[in-house]
């Protein structure tokens, strides 16, 4: 059984004890625990199941490349989950459950699945849920989606307690990895003057040097890495920061860091995660080397762990995982293991090692009286739910001829691959090394950066220089002999082996799934990985997808290097999705743009409607009613008494210089030139493709100077679009554009009673003859100082008067007490679309969808026939803008009376290729017209123009057809008489 | 993330300051023009594995328009220049035929 060693233990103090929960039993570890040393110190071996079979899982790893040991960690607001145990510093009250299984992790009836696996192989999923095809809704879909997840998802109702925020930093050097080549790295960075930044995934720097030894110019490596943080510590421009992990590396030498501030103390002051947004001149990756497990028959019971694993735990948390621990190896290393279990007093009945021979490590073991068996495999793992003995063959044998022998724990290991997902993110190569039987950096094939000089640079077990003294000058350690490759274990493994030796524990993908793909014909790394989802788990593979490949060239009868690696994406291990949206949550999502009026439209009942980043009201709800109640009372006062709209979002572009009436020819479809000072035009623009991109009034200010109203989502755009022509195209002309939108605050005075309550203010005259239809004027309203456009978005007599920014909100007074005696009452913007609508007026982003052109809304008297050019003028020319068939504009009028439901089509007889009805037509617009007392409509009818009285078929959802027939789009007041009074 | 210097402030900008905004030197045709030639201007761009000019606006900062002389595969930046020209500065023709000898892009080479 696993359990705490009497002694030792060089991150833990043993005086300070925690309290935390698993499965709801209370357990203690200690200080400087991480979850895992702390549930092996229980003897809680088993800690999960595995995602397709329901396996028993145990702990594995002893870091970041744990696929087993995921728990769904907190409670309510802080609950997580698929979080590593391993990661996971112990503190006091910590809550963690077990996942993937149901009733209980003893008794998971998932486990029906370890049965049928003969059925469950590679590409199951493809293969099993193809027929019939109706069961795919009613029986696997369910099905896939009760199994899919391993850990909960956190409760809907559930909100993030915790805070957190971006970091930026600009440096030099970026070092990941605080092992001792990240150490010397920064050292050698720092003592060169340069800006360093030294991040150390754990809470621990060293990295492995003080769990595997060696020495430095004659002392300890751990005097060593002390002595070198205290240097690195007194260095100004080195910055240090642990618990932070090097996310990902993207172009032109631009770095994320995730660090977790305080995961290990939850509910202090500081935020939980911080996400470091780093641009460095380099990136120095010295992020280590993860150890391989063997494929052996049996290799993922519990109690089975990587050798290195087991050396931290005894080293670093004093647990052993076992009282007797068995030691499967190919390489020298893995005899430190058996070294420090010793030296701890745990026994270690047997070291198999495929080799014929081991280096002095060997040598040392043999030494302490534990006995070596050279030449020797796994066969198959005895046990359950724990290892209880090992049987051991032959290597070269197929496994059949087993001797076995009891233990509760087996390390194993297969080799070290360097970490080289940094250094791959962003492009740097890699290259086989036989001898080691690794992938490593190529130095030669690093990523570049904008300059197109390398910017990555390996450094440490990280590049290939997997000893001590590889990495530091004037280290000694143990001379290590030559591993021997082993990727199945005994070479010959018959096929019943095969199918219970694991590569990827999480996903369960075994080296029988990786030969399946191989006999269907499964060539490419990347389809064979994806087929049986090997290192698709939330490891990514970081245990499986090297032993995975080498059956996989092994099948293809390939070369190792010929396969080749997935590709390596980041981030390294997850990262929060609090730590991604940082601050910008709730309120500071996204700035709101806020007119002079929008507190008095909150204090006034605002429903509001998000347009762009503005908000504006949708409708003002009175006491007693409902939206809708509102928007008719809003239309039927405006129509009958008096409307105010805050029509201060819409955009206001300045345009001026010698050049700016040529300008605008060139930018709206209509002649803008010609228009007289004092007066307003209506203008449409088309992109240069032909099709309608926005519309407004254009003022002509003086000769020199035009204001262009946008619509009030495309004022940014407008703006850019127009920058875009004068700064690139016609950059000899001399025109000057700003946007100045939020200069002023506009107030839409509208109704029969609009001229009563300005004359009631006065200061300026607005009769008709003073200031027609569209005219504008400055003058004084009320005693502001203000800018009248005669303009009518709603039929209506109508001001737009557009004031100081500041003084809008006194202004917005003015009229509402002016306007008491007129019936003033505000409306929105729901009051503002049907009143449109019932005059027959566009809306761009209605009537428009980037496919319309001004010539199928009927608008061709706003297009200039005098012009010789304008964007858009070529492109209407084209076959397709000129074809009679098009869609047009037409109003549409319920038999029933009914509103038509939004984006509707007409059909018509037949069915197209992909047997659907085919159409005629769509709806564009629909509304509930208080004013008509009817349901009315534009919408877009093949030759709709000419169809008038026709009725056409709209089938809606539930499977009936609303009928409607084809009239004038402009419902009301066609002739004009109320706006131009 | 790209950086890229604005030739109008001068500033180095990250990728987030700015807007991208197509290829460069695009040749306008209008009324009057044959179909080939608009639909040529309209819709055919190069998409080259190798050197590129491109249009990027620095929308977050001066609002000014420019050109970046870029490689598509590795991403080195061989130089921006304002958009009021025709076509790029000789240096940076110079600097790509330096690393790129044999380049070649629309009616451009070495
Ligand atoms: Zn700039």
């Amino acid at each position: 059984m696993s359990h705490r060693l009497p002694q030792g233990g060089r991150l833990i103090d043993r005086r300070k004890p925690r309290t935390f929960r698993f499965n709801n039993r209370a357990m203690r570890g200690m200080k400087g625990d991480t979850l895992a040393s702390a549930l092996l110190a229980s003897d809680q071996m088993l800690v999960g199941r595995s995602f397709k079979y329901h396996r028993p899982r145990g702990i594995v790893a002893s870091g970041a490349e744990e696929p087993n040991a995921l728990v769904n960690l907190g409670t309510g607001d802080r609950f997580e989950p698929n979080q590593r145990a391993t990661t996971t510093e112990l503190f006091d009250g910590l809550v963690a459950k077990s996942q993937n299984h149901f009733p209980s992790l003893d008794f998971d009836i998932g486990v029906v699945n370890d049965a049928l696996s003969k059925f469950l192989s590679a590409g199951f999923y493809y293969k099993m849920f193809i027929h019939p095809r109706p069961f795919w809704k009613h029986v696997y879909e369910p099905f896939i989606r009760q199994s899919a997840g391993l850990g909960k998802a956190p409760d809907a109702e559930a909100r993030d307690v915790d805070t957190y925020e971006h970091m930026y930093a600009h440096v030099d050097v970026l070092v990941v990895g605080g092992g001792v080549a990240g150490l010397q790295e920064a050292r050698a960075a720092g003592e060169a003057g340069k800006e360093v930044l030294l991040i150390e995934q754990t809470a621990h720097w060293g990295g492995r040097a003080p769990v595997d030894g060696g020495s430095v110019g004659g002392g300890p490596v751990d005097k060593w890495v002390d002595e070198t943080v205290a240097a690195l510590a007194e260095m100004p421009n080195v910055r240090m920061r642990l618990r932070m992990m090097g996310a990902g590396v993207y172009d032109h030498s631009y770095a994320l860091g995730y660090e977790r501030v305080s995961d290990h103390q939850p509910g202090n002051d500081a935020p939980r995660h911080r996400l470091w947004r780093i641009r460095a001149t380099e990136i120095v990756t010295a992020t280590g080397a993860i150890e391989r497990p063997l494929s052996f028959a049996g290799n993922d019971i519990p109690g089975v762990m990587l050798a290195s694993a087991v050396r931290d735990y005894v080293v670093n948390y004093g647990v052993t995982p076992g009282r007797r621990v068995a030691i499967a190896t190919n390489n020298d290393d893995a005899y430190r293991t058996a070294l420090a279990l010793a030296d701890a007093g745990v026994g270690v009945p047997v070291i198999v090692d495929a080799r014929s021979e081991g280096g002095p490590l060997a040598e040392a073991a043999r030494d302490r009286g534990i006995r070596v068996e050279f030449g020797m495999g796994v066969g198959r793992l005895l046990g359950g739910k724990r290892v209880t003995g090992v049987g051991i063959c032959r290597m070269d044998s197929d496994g059949s001829a087993l001797h076995e022998i009891a233990c509760d724990a087996v390390a194993m290991s297969g080799g070290w691959s360097p970490v080289v997902h940094l250094w791959s993110h962003c492009g740097g190569k890699l290259n086989w090394n036989e001898t080691r039987a690794h992938f490593a950096p190529d130095p030669a094939r690093a990523p570049t950066g904008a300059d197109g000089q390398a910017f990555v640079r390996a450094a440490g077990a990280a590049s290939g220089a997997l000893t001590l003294p590889e990495i530091l000058d004037g280290a000694e350690d143990w001379e290590e002999a030559p591993l021997s490759p082993v990727w199945q274990m005994p070479a010959q493994a018959e096929k019943a082996l095969q199918g219970k030796s694991w590569l990827d524990f999480q996903n369960d993908v075994k080296v029988s799934d990786v030969r399946l793909a191989a006999r269907e014909g499964y060539e490419s790394v990347e389809h064979t990985k994806r087929y049986t989802t090997l290192g698709m788990a939330t490891d990514q593979g970081k245990l499986s997808n090297i032993n995975g490949l080498a059956v996989l060239a092994d099948a293809l009868h390939k070369d190792i290097p010929a396969v080749g690696t997935t590709t390596f994406r980041p981030p390294y291990t997850p990262i929060s999705m609090g730590a991604i949206a940082g601050e910008a949550r709730g309120a500071l999502f996204q700035p709101i743009r806020r007119t002079p009026m929008h507190d008095w439209h909150d204090a006034h009942g605002a429903d509001w409607e998000p347009v762009g980043a503005w908000r504006r009201p949708y409708a003002f709800v009175q006491n007693g009613e409902d939206v809708h109640d509102a928007v008719m009372r809003e239309v039927t006062n405006t129509r009958q008494n008096l409307g105010l709209l805050d029509a201060s979002t819409l955009g206001k572009l300045i345009v001026k210089g010698p050049d700016a009436g040529r300008f605008l020819d060139m930018m709206y479809t209509n002649m803008m030139s010609t228009l007289k000072p004092g007066r307003c035009r209506y203008g449409l623009m088309c992109s240069e493709n032909g099709f309608l991109i926005d519309d407004g009034v254009v003022a002509r200010i003086d000769d020199e100077t035009f204001l262009c109203h946008t619509t009030t989502g495309g004022a940014d755009r407008i703006h850019g679009h127009m920058e875009d022509w004068l700064q690139c195209e016609w950059w000899d002309w001399k025109v000057w554009v700003v946007n100045a939108t939020e200069q002023f605050a506009q107030v839409g005075v509208v109704g029969p009673n609009a001229r009563k309550v300005l004359e009631k203010l006065g200061g300026m005259e607005v009769s008709a003859d003073a200031l027609p239809f569209m005219a504008w004027a400055d003058g004084e309203i009320g005693g502001f100082r203000a800018r009248v456009y005669r303009i009518s978005f709603s039929g209506e007599l109508s001001y737009e008067i557009a004031v100081d920014a500041g003084q809008g909100q006194a202004f917005w007074d003015a009229l509402m007490e002016a306007g008491e005696e007129f019936g003033v009452m505000p409306y929105g913007t729901e009051a503002l679309h049907i009143m449109r609508a019932e005059k027959g007026f566009i809306m761009i982003g209605d009537e428009t969808d980037g496919t319309v052109i001004p010539q199928d809304l009927g608008l061709n008297w706003a297009i200039s026939k005098k012009k010789e050019d304008y964007l858009g003028k070529r492109a209407q020319e084209r076959d397709h803008m000129t074809d009679p068939d098009r869609w047009q504009l037409v109003g549409l009028e319920t038999l029933d009376g009914s509103v038509l439901p939004d984006g509707a089509y007409a059909v018509e007889a037949g069915w197209n290729d992909n047997d659907q009805r085919r159409v005629q037509g769509r709806v564009t617009s629909t509304y509930h017209s208080p004013t008509l007392g009817r349901g009315i409509a534009m919408g877009l009818v093949r030759h709709g123009p000419d169809r008038m009285g026709e009725v056409l078929d709209f089938p809606v959802p539930g499977g009936t057809t609303v009928r409607a027939k084809i009239v004038d789009p402009v419902f009301y007041d066609r002739e004009g008489e109320k706006q131009n009074v | 993330m790209l950086t890229l210097k604005c030739p109008c402030c001068g500033v180095m900008t990250d990728e987030t300051e700015l807007h991208a905004e197509g290829e460069a030197h695009l040749k306008r045709f209008g009324p009057g023009s044959s179909d080939e030639d608009f639909t040529g201007y309209l819709f055919q761009r190069e998409n080259p594995k190798g050197i590129h000019f491109e249009r990027w606006r620095h929308a977050y900062g001066c609002g000014k328009y420019f050109h970046a002389a870029r490689c598509t595969v590795t991403l080195e930046v061989f130089g921006t220049y304002p958009a009021q020209t025709l076509e790029p500065p000789q240096e940076i023709k110079d600097a790509i035929s330096a690393k790129r000898p044999g380049w070649s892009w629309r009616e451009m080479s070495n």
